[in-house]
């Protein structure tokens, strides 16, 4: 019952998306072929604009387009003439989401533990040596750490590829400046979580239980910590696998971040909408497994009872 | 009778910011085998510390253990290195803590909770340890044990959490049971079922309990002995009969004084004591009780009054016990003024 409430709200939220991006798009001044208009004759203009359906009214448009939507059809890219947007979204979003993943993977397991450590060892050396490290991936950005990250590893030892895209030895350098930041804010989100959860009496009833420390933190600590965590994982997990402009770029990987960035400037319609609506079903079914996992994490939390 | 605990000359302090808290001042008591032992005091007496050094629960990052020795049948628990009092913990000594509403890890079956010490401690397998959890479960009396072995925490009631607390500490069968304030935050009706499944079980078992407390009543009803604490300091100790017959101390008195009288039929105040607990930042170098004592003398003010034994089993920290003492009331005849 609450999945299908929950499935409808999905499709009401992405439809909301969907025309808000439109009439948002619709607003911004100049179109596809502002930058071809000097040059070509005003017929040829013309039957580009029918072409795209550009020269309807915008309502037409708007349910022209919502048809096709519906129909999965994102509709052709204007400024690769060749390609459709699903062309781009299945040949973009690979490349895309494998990083992601990888950074996703790499930001939880080591920023859970950084957290965790630095949590035990409250306000002791390794605390402070854990969240100085956590600020530092938090204030460099991955435009300067990836640059760094290529020197390093790439130029100066020569471990890994420096840019492109092909082996895993291509994804490493981009997966771990992706992660970096990500990293900082689990590991301190799970530090903070825990310090609380270490205090809890409930922590003291398993310590006169005589369990070992390791097992007060394992079986006690850690899932009643992490609540937090996941909360964050969800729209950090949909911005990393749908692409990060910034790092596809220094890396020169095909992804799609890049065309959601580019086909802004280029005034490129469907692109836009089609990355636009892509992303955020991504982010609205993340959101909704992470809510379900809320409840397998911690028993306390209802699922239906709030609902409606 | 045998000897099962004894804490001998115990200081805890904390750090603090402002200073270091002396929280437990030179505390000396012992229980004997399947013995009920009260610590009453009011709250920051140092009861909670006390006990919770026993078990060693307490947060090394701020406590220290001035001085001391907690010897448990022969070996002393502050020498024992961490695994071996780990092995203590849970299964000869455990611990009821006293909020049973957080005292429960909220993400977790109940059974696995109770299951988790006998797993630890016994070395039997997983379907043993849930067979013995759900016996327990039974034996402190709640209903549909095996349904109940699955349900959280926040399925129970406070008093039915209570008693999974109490399953939990009793499943090893542990000779010594430390209980801090186990009814203190449970309905009147249902603190009277509780402390009497405690009893129950104890008779059962044989099981030693350190009750802490502050219900006098729930002390005259199931204790055998007595300790009275005040401002970290142990001021009276007893059988429940020497402390409630014939007090040897004024902060004693007050305590008896303040229980409210139902038998009465005209119409009573309470008589509290009157002031406050002094500062544990700086502690009188005397009695601690002398500023809010009512026969308080000069030597009061000035010393730590000694243990004066009145008995084999019965000792008052208090100067009026000393022979060359004037007799209380011909102090308060003397009219001091308590604030001068």
């Amino acid at each position: 019952m609450y999945i299908l409430k929950r499935f409808f709200t999905m499709i009401l939220t992405i439809w909301v998306i969907a025309t808000l991006t439109f009439v948002m798009m619709k607003f911004i001044p100049g179109d596809p072929f502002a930058s071809d208009a000097d040059v070509l004759p005003e017929e040829v203009l013309n039957n580009m604009r029918a072409k795209y359906n550009l020269d309807k009214p915008i309502a037409v448009q708007y349910v022209l387009y919502i048809k096709d939507l519906v129909s999965l059809d994102l509709g052709p890219s204007i400024q690769s003439r060749t390609r459709s947007v699903n062309d781009i979204i299945l040949s973009g979003f690979p490349p895309s989401a494998l990083l992601g993943a990888q950074a996703l993977v790499l930001a939880l397991v080591f920023g859970l533990l950084l957290g965790i450590i630095a949590a035990l060892y409250h306000n002791r050396f390794i605390d402070y040596l854990a969240m100085i490290i956590a600020i530092i991936g938090i204030s460099i950005p991955s435009f300067i750490l990836a640059p760094l990250l290529i020197k390093f590893f790439s130029v100066e030892w020569g471990l890994f590829p420096v840019a492109t895209w092909g082996t895993w030895k291509h994804t490493v350098l981009p997966s771990l400046a992706l992660a970096s930041m990500p990293l900082a804010v689990v590991a301190r989100f799970m530090r903070s979580s825990m310090i609380e959860v270490m205090n809890a009496n409930y922590i003291k009833t398993a310590d006169a239980k005589g369990l070992s420390t390791a097992g007060i933190v394992i079986k006690h600590g850690i899932r009643n910590a992490i609540l937090p965590v996941v909360s964050f994982i969800g729209p950090l997990f949909a911005s990393l696998i749908t692409g990060t402009f910034v790092i596809e770029k220094i890396f020169a990987i095909p992804g799609i971040g890049r065309y959601f960035v580019d086909s802004i400037f280029n005034r490129d319609y469907p692109v836009i909408m089609g990355t636009t609506i892509f992303f955020s079903v991504i982010l609205v079914v993340t959101l909704f497994l992470i809510d379900i996992s809320y409840r397998l994490i911690d028993p306390r939390i209802s699922l239906t009872s709030k609902e409606g | 009778m045998e000897q099962l605990l004894e804490v001998k000359n115990l200081e805890v302090n904390f750090r603090t910011y402002g200073g270091e808290v002396k929280a437990v001042r030179d505390v000396s008591f012992h229980i004997n085998k399947s013995e009920i032992l009260a610590i009453v005091g009011e709250s920051g007496s140092g009861k909670s510390v006390t006990v919770q050094t026993i078990m060693g629960l307490l947060p090394m990052s701020v406590a220290d253990i001035k001085n001391g020795t907690i010897h448990y049948k022969g070996q002393n628990l502050l020498e024992l290195k961490k695994r071996e009092l780990r092995k203590l913990k849970g299964s000869k000594i455990s611990m009821i803590f006293q909020d049973p509403m957080t005292s429960l890890n909220p993400t977790m079956k109940i059974g696995s909770q109770i299951a988790e010490g006998l797993i630890i401690h016994q070395k039997i397998s997983k379907r043993d340890a849930k067979e013995q959890a759900i016996n327990m479960i039974k034996l402190v009396g709640i209903p549909n044990p095996e349904q109940r072995y699955d349900q959280y925490p926040h399925e129970f009631s406070g008093g039915m959490r209570q008693r999974v607390m109490i399953a939990i500490a009793l499943a090893c069968r542990p000779e010594l049971l430390i209980a801090d304030e186990p009814t203190t935050a449970l309905d009147v009706t249902i603190q009277a079922q509780v402390l009497k499944l405690m009893i129950e079980l104890k008779e059962k078992t044989d099981t030693a309990i350190i009750l802490i407390t502050h219900d006098l009543g729930v002390v005259a009803e199931t204790a055998e002995r007595v300790a009275v604490m005040y401002a970290g300091v142990i001021v009276e100790t007893g059988t429940v009969h020497e402390i409630f017959e014939n007090p040897k101390h004024p902060y004693t008195w007050g305590l008896m004084e303040s229980i409210p009288d139902f038998m009465s039929t005209t119409k009573e105040r309470l008589i509290p004591i009157e002031g406050s607990p002094p500062d544990l930042f700086a502690p009188p170098k005397g009695c601690p009780f002398a500023p809010r004592c009512k026969y308080a003398m000069d030597i009061c003010v000035d010393q730590m009054p000694l243990d004066y034994e009145i008995s084999s089993s019965h000792s008052a920290k208090c100067w009026l016990n000393d022979e060359q003492s004037p007799n209380a009331d011909e102090v308060l005849a003397l009219g001091r003024s308590l604030y001068e």
